[in-house]
């Protein structure tokens, strides 16, 4: 059944018993035409568009935990398209209008909210250097509005304006970025794609790829082996792996990224504020929590929790940008494990193995790639055929050095992203 | 988490540069194939358990060290010196 104001309000009236769970708990079959390991937001959205837009509806999602328990459940949710370069650049801003679409595609509310996202400058290099992006944004179709310092003590004024080391210049403002409520996209996905048939199976690991002269076969899993044609590996963190039971080693390293929420507070933070030369950037949530993070904890980690430096880092870098903050107290902080590559851009392509596909690469930036990343990479596995926007996603390119995206400018080496 | 070094003994976190994975200091022939650069350079094992990676310290004596840790639990198990773990 479908979400309505109207039914809200009958179920209010009704002691909310109406309300179903929103997807089966089938049990594996023997066979698929196709399936995704991993179910985090890019498994599911893959899943989604796979039965959507190629009529593919004999497909599973396995997830080793609970749909939502991954990086999709765990992340600051900020959905943006401000890329700089050609290859990133078409993809978010496809993505970002997938986001738009999302609500009234997937009838579910993920609570997409274009607040507006502002990366704030302090030196006139930087400024140069954020008036090229803002142009590289224009050109690629998005929005993007340079303010100086009055332009964006307007929209922030809580900020510290003089502040000796970085006294903030200007902003590049990109009002259709924002947030989301992360849980809801998982839900909202996987909601759509077992409406259209998928089988959504929870508790089930992927141990093992079959693979029978150069052809994928099936998986092994602790729920037993389960054959299919085509197979797409969409496990973020641990993409390494999964990759290895296929015999291949990625250009990936995991590594930890932590976040931060304080107790509900009345609003303050109307929008998404990026301080970059503090690694720090903070919104504030429907709940009232000021939900902030800053940079990797920057040694390689599967452990989904970080270290107290990079703790005591972010807390500094908040009382640099707005000293009010000192007055909240933190509620909780987490951290996720993040697929690292060299260039700090994503992989969407085919393997050396025929009819196995990988998604991965994502590093701290995946969320608003949700639907973007599902619906090229549905387009890959249904089709054989990069999907354009996509189309520069390429495992191979840390080869030869062609393509490789990196949008940092710090170099296409592990340790520098 | 902390790190003992051979020199200085055992230093916050804070003093160190990290590096990656200590394959790093199997560099290939200068006549390798591709495929060996692209190893060395891009590929990694990227393991859920125990590792050897490289620290620099930084803040401390300026050694680089190989250092043998869990990357699950962050237990830290011991570290060399780089140049005599080199062959
Ligand atoms: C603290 C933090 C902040 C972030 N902030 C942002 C942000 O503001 N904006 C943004 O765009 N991105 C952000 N990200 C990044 C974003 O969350 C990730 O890039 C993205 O969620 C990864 O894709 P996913 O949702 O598919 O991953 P996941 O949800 O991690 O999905 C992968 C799934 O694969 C499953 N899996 C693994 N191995 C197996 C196996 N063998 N068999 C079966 N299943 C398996 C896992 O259990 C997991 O559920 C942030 C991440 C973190 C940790
Ligand atoms: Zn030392």
């Amino acid at each position: 059944m479908g979400y309505s104001g109207f039914r809200v309000i009958k179920e209010g009236l009704f002691g909310q018993r109406g309300w179903k769970p929103v997807w089966r708990d089938p049990e594996p079959k023997a066979e698929y035409d196709a399936i995704i390991i991993g179910g985090g937001g890019h498994g599911l959205a893959t899943a989604y568009y796979l039965a959507k837009e190629h009529g593919l509806t004999n497909i599973a999602v396995l997830e080793k935990g609970y749909i939502g328990g991954g990086n999709v459940g765990r992340n600051t949710t900020i959905v943006r398209a401000n890329y700089f370069l050609p290859g990133n650049s078409e993809f978010y801003s496809h993505s970002l209008k997938l986001w738009e679409g999302m609500e009234q595609d997937l009838n579910y509310n993920v609570m997409h909210s274009q607040r507006g996202l502002i990366n704030l400058f302090h030196s006139d290099g930087q400024r140069d250097a954020f008036v090229r992006r803002g142009n590289a944004m224009i050109n690629q179709g998005d929005d993007a509005i340079l303010l100086d310092t009055d332009g964006v003590r307007k929209h922030l004024p809580y900020l510290d304006f003089d502040n000796v080391r970085f006294p903030i210049y200007g902003g590049l403002y990109h009002p259709r970025g924002g947030t989301a409520r992360h849980d809801a996209v998982a839900w909202g996905y996987a909601r759509g794609a077992d409406q259209r048939g998928v089988d959504i199976i929870q508790n089930c690991e992927v141990t093992g790829i079959d693979i029978e002269g150069g052809v994928v076969k099936g998986v092994q899993t602790t729920r037993g082996a389960i054959k299919a044609k085509k197979v797409g590996i969409v496990v973020a963190g641990r993409s390494g792996q999964v990759a290895a039971m296929a015999g291949m080693r990625l250009p990936i390293e995991s590594h930890v990224l932590q976040a931060f929420v304080t107790e509900g507070l009345k609003p303050i933070i109307n929008h998404v504020v990026s301080f970059g030369m503090g690694h720090f950037y903070i919104s504030q949530s429907d709940k009232g929590g000021l939900v902030f993070g800053g940079d990797l904890d920057f040694y390689s980690s599967y452990a989904a929790r970080g270290n107290l430096p990079m703790k005591e880092h972010v807390m500094d870098a908040a009382m640099t940008l707005m000293p009010a903050i000192g007055k909240a107290r933190v509620l909780r902080s987490w951290g996720g494990i993040m697929d690292m590559t060299p260039d700090g851009s994503p992989i969407i392509d085919k393997t050396p193995t025929e009819g196995l596909f990988i998604d991965c690469g994502w590093c701290y930036g995946g969320f608003k790639a949700v639907p973007g990343s599902g619906f090229s990479f549905a387009h890959l596995m249904a089709t054989g055929q990069h999907h354009e926007p996509a189309a520069k996603f390429r495992l191979d390119r840390f080869r030869d050095g062609h393509g490789l995206m990196d949008e940092e400018g710090t170099g296409a080496q592990h340790n520098l992203h | 988490m902390r790190l003992t070094c051979p020199n200085c003994g055992e230093r916050d976190r804070r003093e160190f540069y990290y590096y990656g994975d200590a394959i790093a200091l199997r560099r290939p022939a200068p006549d390798a194939v591709p495929e060996a650069w692209d190893d060395y350079l891009h590929n990694r094992k990227n393991p859920a358990g125990d590792t050897t990676d490289l620290w620099f310290h930084e803040a401390g004596c300026g050694a680089w060290l190989v250092v043998d840790r869990n990357t699950v639990t962050h237990a830290v198990h011991g570290a060399t010196l780089a140049e005599k773990a080199k062959r």
